[in-house]
This record gives C-alpha cells, structure tokens and sequence, in this order.
C-alpha cells in the first residue's frame, strides 16, 4: 500500500477522522492562548495546571473501583447491594471530564490568586501543588487499579498515546463545543488580553477590570489543558502551548502576526504528527510535540541567520 | 483654578509596614506636580494609590473637578516583561483606547484615528508599523506617552520617565511633557532630576524620611528648608 492509499484507508475510520478534527482544533486553541502565557511569564500556570489535570484523571478512572472496595468493606458482604451498584456503575460511566475540568478550573483560579499574593512565593506553590497532583494521581491508580494494565494506564495519561484513538462521540462534540468556545472568547476580548498581557498596571489605571480578564486567562488556560489531555496527555500539554509561542516569537515582531504564526504552525505540527503517527505507528502526542521542537529549532536559526546577515 | 484631586492625610504602605504618612496635597487642573524623593521613599507607591492599584491605609484620596478616578493617563515605570513584547507601536499605542471601547470586541474608526493622530503629534508616526522592542529608548517613552494619551487628555502621571535616556532624549521629553501641560493636561511626575523639576514643575511634592517634606509651589519650594537640603551647596552658593 502507498502511503497516500493508506491514509485513505485509515480515514474511513470514524474514530481517525475525530482524532484529526480534535487534534487541529486542540493545538489551535492552545497556540492561541500560548503566546499570553508565555509573555505573561504565566507559562508555569499551564505547566502546573497539567499535572492537577493527571491527578484528577486519576481520580476520575479510580472513583468507580474505590467507592466499589470501601462500600464491599464497610458492609462485610461479598457482593455490592444494587443500589451501591448503580452508583459504581454511574461513575463508571461518568465521562472524565465531568471531574477533571472542575478540579483543574479551581486550581487555575487558586493558582492565580496565589501568583499575585506577595508572601506565597507563587512559583513555590505552583511546584507543591504539581508534585503533589502527580503523587496522588499514581498512589490512586496502584492503590485502586480499575484494569490490570497499570503501568499501561499511568503512560496513556502522561503521553496520551492511546486515548486520542479512543474517543467516543460524545467526547469529540464536547471538544468541538469547548474549542470553539475558546476561540470565541479569544477573538471578542483580543484587545483586552492583548492590553492586560502587555501592560496590567496601565490596563488598570485606565479603569479596565484587569482582575477579571486575567481570570478569564486562567479560567480559559484550565479548559484548554483538559482538552489537550486528550490529545497529548499531561506531560506533553507544556510543550503544545509554549513551543509554537515561542518559534512565532523567533521571528514576527507584532502581537497579532505572533498570534497567527503560532496558530499555523500548532495546525500544521498537529496534522503533520497525527499524518506521521498513522503511518508509522508512532505514539501521537509525541509525534506533534517533536514536530513542534522541529520547527522551534528551525525558527531559531533563521533568526539567528537574519540577525547576522542584519549586523 | 479648580482642584481636580485633593490628598487628604493619606498613609501609604504594603503589608509589611508603612512607606509614607501624612500625605496632604491637591492638584488643579493644568498644574504640573513634580514628585521628589529619594529611592525607596514611596513615590511609585503613591502614584499606585492615586491610580487605586495599591490601596492607602489611612486618609483620603478625592477626585472632583469632573476627573474620575480612572481618566488618568499612566506612564509606568519599565518593567522588564515590555523590553522583549513583540508588538507593533501602532498595537500599543491604540490600547490606550481600550476604556473607551467598552465591551466592544474591536476599536471603532474615530478610535483608531485618535492613535494615528496622536502618534504625529508625539513624531512617532513613521514607526507605527515598527516593533516596539527594536525603538530606542527615548521612542518606546514616545510610544507609551502616545498611549497614555489616547486613554485621556485630563491628566498624565508619569513614573521617572526619563530614566535611563540619553541627555538629548531627556530633553527632549521634558519638552513633549511641558508642551502637553501647555495645552492644559494636568502633568504628575515622579523624578529624580531636581534642575528639571525646577525648570518645569509648577508644584513640588517632597517626600522622605517616611513622611511629606514639602508641598507647594515651586518657587517657595527654592525657599524652603527641604529644598536647601536635597540642592545643597548650588543653592546657597547663589544667595
Ligand atoms: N509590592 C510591594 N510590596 C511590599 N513592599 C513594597 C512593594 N513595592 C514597594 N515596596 C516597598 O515600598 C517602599 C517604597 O517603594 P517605591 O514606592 O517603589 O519607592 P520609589 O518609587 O520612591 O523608589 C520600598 O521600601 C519598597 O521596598
Ligand atoms: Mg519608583
């Protein structure tokens, strides 16, 4: 089979095709919220924020088996009353989401709040809180395995290797709602996140609310980061928001021509890996993120090139 | 003249303690205040109290002469977050209208021609297109003037803006600045440059030693025994 023959072959697939449209919408979405992060000096949040993310997956594939193990202790029986069962069932069935999105918006928010608090070192706090998360989240999953592959399991939510594969419908439309709603708030409030990213303290002064669009950051930020989950899992989310921020930083020297080189190499770097990643059987989420250290570095001998040729 | 902002017995300070008390002075419209004081003696954490980013502690900061707390245009002191902001003078400088617009997801046309306008006046049109990062010190003040500008014509308050320029820039500036004040914007600066602040200011605040040295005019300022003191044996050398 040629390889052309073989993507065709792959995207008759409904659950590749969702792969892509997630994946391009994902990386679109973080790309644009990267280049605030990064100049806001608020790139840690991100970093942070994707390891409360793996703690609460942890805790959101563990629930249905822990609640299961302590109701079989508490009552001495052998056998879970029906009513018990319908609740293991009902969380088992429970989407991830439902559980990690709330968990990571309230640290985003926490988080935040501690940045600008002056006796709280906020980066001190951004590494307790991720450290701890990531304990947690890989003492639930040995303590309550819900398969027997945990080692399996633990990498999938790192990496994301396989779940971007694994989407159900309902995933794929939650996505397609929440990415849009991202890029929806980004485009009607670009002047504000442009101003507030720039400058909070002028912001201020000329009687902007600052406090609610770097809430609105934060809060965006956390939605971002569950969807990314999917895609290249927690450890990779950093690399898909701050890389393509920092290659469009390389070169372009407005905010807007940043914002949209960022844009296009995130969806280029995103379907260029999902491409490789079909073809070759390569793990996805690393795929895009060596795609995307692939242009960084490109980027960066350009400019240093243009800049000699320059002086 | 009308006062457009009255200080009354105001405390500044962070958690940690207090940085300045007793602070009582008023601004009229078309004055030019010059704020004095040694590092560390709390001038940037005064302008933080008039704009309301950092609270006072005690006493009273009051707007009146149809001034609202927020039609002031504002200098900051560089952070290091600019020195490396990819953005264009054109993007920066129309982000002064910001407050104007509202909920409004884009600048409207007269807003846009306010930035236009405003960056001839300061001479910073040729650069609209140019990035920010790459301008020379002198024009990146040039740039946040020009913003600070579009956000008001009321009252600018200006933190050390010509620190770290060459003497011709400085100059030059001071020039732009007096030249603003002419045309009646109220003028607050924060500087370390007394000969300046003599040549310019209408008005000398005094601050040190955690409290107000002076407040006044600036000729009774060259009177006063805190003026003596911070332009030493210059001064005494002329009388
Ligand atoms: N955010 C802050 N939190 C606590 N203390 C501060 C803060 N900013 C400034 N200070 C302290 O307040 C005092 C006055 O600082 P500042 O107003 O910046 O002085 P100036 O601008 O006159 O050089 C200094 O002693 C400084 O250490
Ligand atoms: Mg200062």
């Amino acid at each position: 089979m040629s390889n052309i023959e073989k993507l065709q072959y792959y995207f008759e697939f409904p659950y590749v095709r969702y792969a892509f449209i997630v994946g391009i919408l994902i990386s679109l979405c973080s790309s644009l919220l990267g280049v605030t992060l990064v100049l806001k000096r608020f790139s840690f949040i991100g970093d942070g924020l994707s390891h409360v993310a793996f703690g609460a997956m942890s805790l959101s594939t563990t629930l249905p088996v822990m609640i299961k193990q302590y109701a079989l202790s508490w009552s001495g029986e052998d056998k879970l009353s029906p009513r018990m069962q319908g609740v293991v069932n009902w969380f088992g069935g429970l989407n991830d989401m439902y559980i990690v999105l709330p968990v990571t918006l309230v640290c985003a928010v926490l988080l935040l709040r501690t940045g600008q608090n002056t006796k709280i070192k906020g980066d001190a706090a951004v590494a307790m809180l991720s450290v701890g998360a990531l304990a947690v989240g890989y003492m639930l999953m040995n303590r309550f395995p819900s398969r027997a592959n945990i080692s399996g399991d633990v990498c999938s939510t790192l990496f994301g290797s396989t779940s971007i594969l694994t989407l159900k419908r309902e995933d794929v439309w939650l996505c397609i709602v929440m990415s849009v709603a991202v890029i929806a708030i980004y485009l009607l409030f670009y002047n504000k996140i442009f101003s507030v990213t720039f400058d909070e303290s002028f912001t201020k002064a000329s009687g902007v609310n600052a406090d609610s669009y770097n809430l609105l950051i934060a809060v965006v930020t956390a939605l971002i980061i569950v969807l990314a989950m999917n895609l290249v899992g927690s450890l990779l989310i950093s690399a898909l928001i701050i890389f393509p921020a920092l290659s469009a930083m390389r070169i372009f020297k407005s905010f807007r021509s940043v914002i949209i080189c960022s844009a296009v190499i995130s969806v280029a770097c995103a379907a260029f890996g999902i491409i490789v990643s079909i073809l070759s059987s390569t793990p996805v989420g690393s795929t895009i993120v060596v795609a995307d250290l692939g242009v960084f570095i490109l980027f960066s001998l350009i400019s240093a090139f243009v800049g000699k040729a320059r002086s | 003249m009308s006062a457009q902002m009255v200080c009354k017995n105001a405390s500044l300070g962070y958690e940690d303690g207090i940085v300045a008390e007793n602070l009582d002075f008023t601004i009229s419209k078309g004055d030019y205040l010059c704020i004095l004081g040694e590092n560390g003696s709390g001038k940037s954490t005064l302008i933080k109290a008039i704009l309301g980013l950092q609270p006072q502690v005690s006493g009273e900061i009051e707007w009146c002469g149809g001034v609202r707390k927020n039609e002031i245009g504002y200098l900051p002191q560089q952070t290091v977050v600019q020195r490396d902001f990819p953005a264009s003078v054109r993007e920066i400088v129309r982000s002064g209208c910001l407050a104007k617009s509202g909920l409004r997801p884009f600048y409207s046309k007269a807003e846009k021609e306010l930035a236009e306008s405003t960056m001839k006046q300061l001479g910073i049109g040729e650069f609209a297109r140019r990035c920010y990062r790459d301008l020379s010190g002198g024009q990146q003040q040039r740039v946040l003037l020009a913003r600070a500008l579009c956000a008001t014509r009321k009252m600018l308050l200006l933190d050390e803006p010509v620190t770290g320029l060459d003497p011709k820039a400085q100059h030059d500036l001071y020039e732009l600045i007096a030249g603003l004040n002419r045309e009646g914007i109220t003028i607050i600066m924060v500087s370390h440059d007394l000969t300046s602040a003599i040549k310019y200011a209408t008005h000398i605040l005094h601050i040190g030693g955690r409290k107000q040295l002076f407040f006044g005019k600036t000729a009774d300022y060259l009177k006063s025994a805190s003026g003596m003191l911070f332009t030493g044996t210059e001064m005494n050398g002329n009388e």
